[in-house]
């Protein structure tokens, strides 16, 4: 019984960062009906910023609590601006294109992301120093619980919480929602549709720095092509919870990361992602629109 | 046309085109404060995109469109509503996944707030929708969703109402009632710019009229000329030549 609530834990741990990540692709696909394939790429891209900034400017500072905020402002900063730019020069010219030329831009901007971490900072794995954070770990009844895994978990819940109250319950939540529907409709009713667009890339990759910077700091290595495989986990993750649905992302991530954890302890890590797309596939062949998409008929 | 000093609103030589394709062919349209106009035509006349091109969802490829004396022509879509032109667009086009109560507020959305007296007049106007808040809009019957779509529209607190073929699709028990709440509306002072099909109901609704064909007018004058004039009874009225 060790093992299941040791792999529940950690399957959280992980599934919060799918959560965090999956939530910036299924807010751009809301909007625009796009996959952001570069979302990726910019949540690696993350992990690095925030490493540099810890080099530059932080270099020894350990178990601090303001350390850590800088590091999570910053990169947050950086990359929203990053993202703030791949819609405009990536996006933004293809809006009235056909469908495939817009995927074969974001394609392009993730190849030019990756490759552009690795002419910063190397093809060499690099490693976060250990002691940002408390290296504190509590065992609760031979389950072990570290540090980052709860600030990990408590920071993904109340995010999320907040994206929600604000989704649901603000006027611009209001226009988020209402430009997803129908962009010419919100148009007439002043919505300015283009600051929509900018402010879901400015959530969505900031969550995803949120992500990229969990990334580093609970696994310590990171990769100029990880973005690859933690975007096509969160992607999967996105589309599990149906995709354009944003509570839907924050269960499909959830799931998708204790499934992952489970496959790893009971069976083998090297067979999470066989068992990872299988259940894409079965999921898929059940519910096409994923758990929790759209059910409600419009009567046109 | 007595009003014809207080002009509120003027199209100049407007053309639109889709690609090649030329919808609209260099039409002069002018609306007095208080009016309600009305224009007709049939199916692909060119109606809708007149009105979506007022609303600058649409780029003109020449022509100007002047409201309240100021230049709109390139004024962004969203922006138009705020100055006081509200669209209630073809096909209703509200948010279905969205409650009643959320498509009004989105409706106020260009106001800083949402004023509680606007939503109290519209749901008076439309008590069916006061009864239906709580739901999804996509739920509600054509002629609701059409209540709906006008009432989103007025709540911004327009002067003036581009209404695009409201009784599309209803039966003719509804059409008579939104026709009379349309009524209402223009009494409370709201100039109106009304796109229809059905020109009985709409003649009867409006103070003047301009007939659309294909991208060009050919007639305009007052509902009155126009409900005696011998081509609108054959074209639209469905009245037998003698």
């Amino acid at each position: 019984m060790d093992i299941f609530f040791q792999q529940l834990v950690n399957g959280l741990t992980i599934g919060s960062i799918f959560a965090l990540v999956a939530l910036g692709y299924t807010m751009v696909y809301g909007i625009m009906k796009l996959i952001n394939f570069a979302h990726g790429d910019l949540v690696a891209m993350s992990a690095f910023v925030g490493l540099s900034v810890y080099d530059q400017f932080l270099g020894g500072t350990t178990n601090s609590l303001v350390a850590v905020l800088t590091i999570f402002a910053a990169t947050g900063v950086i990359i929203a601006m990053a993202g703030i730019i791949l819609e405009r020069v990536a996006y933004r010219p293809l809006r009235n294109a056909p469908r495939l030329s817009a995927v074969v831009s974001a394609l392009g901007a993730s190849l030019v992301i990756q490759n552009g971490i690795m002419l910063i900072w190397g093809p060499r794995m690099r490693f976060f120093p250990a002691d940002i954070l408390p290296a504190t770990t509590w065992n609760i009844g031979g389950v072990y619980i570290s540090f980052i895994q709860v600030v990990i978990l408590v920071v993904s819940l109340l995010i999320m919480a907040g994206l929600i109250f604000f989704i649901d319950k603000t006027r611009v939540g209001a226009a988020i929602r209402a430009t997803s529907i129908d962009h010419d409709a919100s148009r007439l009713m002043g919505i300015d549709v283009n600051r929509i667009i900018t402010l879901i890339f400015v959530i969505g990759t900031f969550l995803g720095a949120v992500g990229g910077l969990f990334i580093g700091l609970y696994y310590r290595g990171i990769n100029f092509n990880m973005g690859w495989n933690y975007g096509l986990y969160a992607f999967v993750a996105a589309i599990i919870g149906g995709i354009g649905n944003i509570p839907g992302a924050m269960v499909g991530g959830m799931l998708l990361g204790i499934f992952k954890a489970f496959i790893a302890g009971y069976v083998s890590s090297t067979w999470a992602d066989a068992f990872t797309f299988t259940l894409l596939i079965a999921i898929l062949v059940v519910r096409p629109t994923g758990i929790m998409g759209e059910r409600v008929a419009e009567k046109v | 046309m007595n009003k014809k000093n207080n002009i509120m609103f003027e199209v100049k030589d407007l053309e639109v085109s889709y690609g090649s394709i030329k919808a609209i062919k260099g039409i002069s349209i002018q609306v007095a404060k208080g009016e309600i106009v009305t224009i007709l035509g049939a199916n692909g006349a060119g109606k809708t995109t007149t009105l979506r091109t007022i609303s600058r969802l649409h780029d003109p490829n020449a022509g100007t469109i002047l409201f309240k004396g100021e230049d709109i022509t390139t004024t962004p879509a969203h922006k138009i509503v705020s100055m006081g032109i509200s669209h209630s667009p073809e096909g209703r086009r509200i948010f279905g996944i969205l409650t009643v109560e959320e498509n009004l507020i989105l409706g106020s959305y260009s106001q800083k707030s949402t004023d509680k007296k606007t939503l109290n007049w519209v749901y008076d106007l439309f008590p069916r929708l006061a009864e239906r808040k709580r739901q999804l809009a996509g739920t509600l019957s054509g002629g609701e969703q059409q209540m709906l779509a006008i009432g989103r529209a007025l709540m911004s607190r327009p002067e003036m109402l581009l209404l695009d073929e409201p009784s599309l699709g209803l039966a003719p028990i509804l059409v008579k009632a939104i026709f009379k709440t349309v009524k209402e509306i223009a009494h409370s002072g709201v100039t109106v710019l009304l796109v229809e099909q059905n020109a009985k109901a709409a003649l009867k609704l409006a103070d003047r009229a301009y007939v659309l064909e294909v991208g060009k007018l050919v007639l305009s004058g007052t509902s009155k000329e126009l409900l005696a004039s011998e081509k609108i009874q054959e074209a639209y009225l469905g009245k037998k030549r003698k």
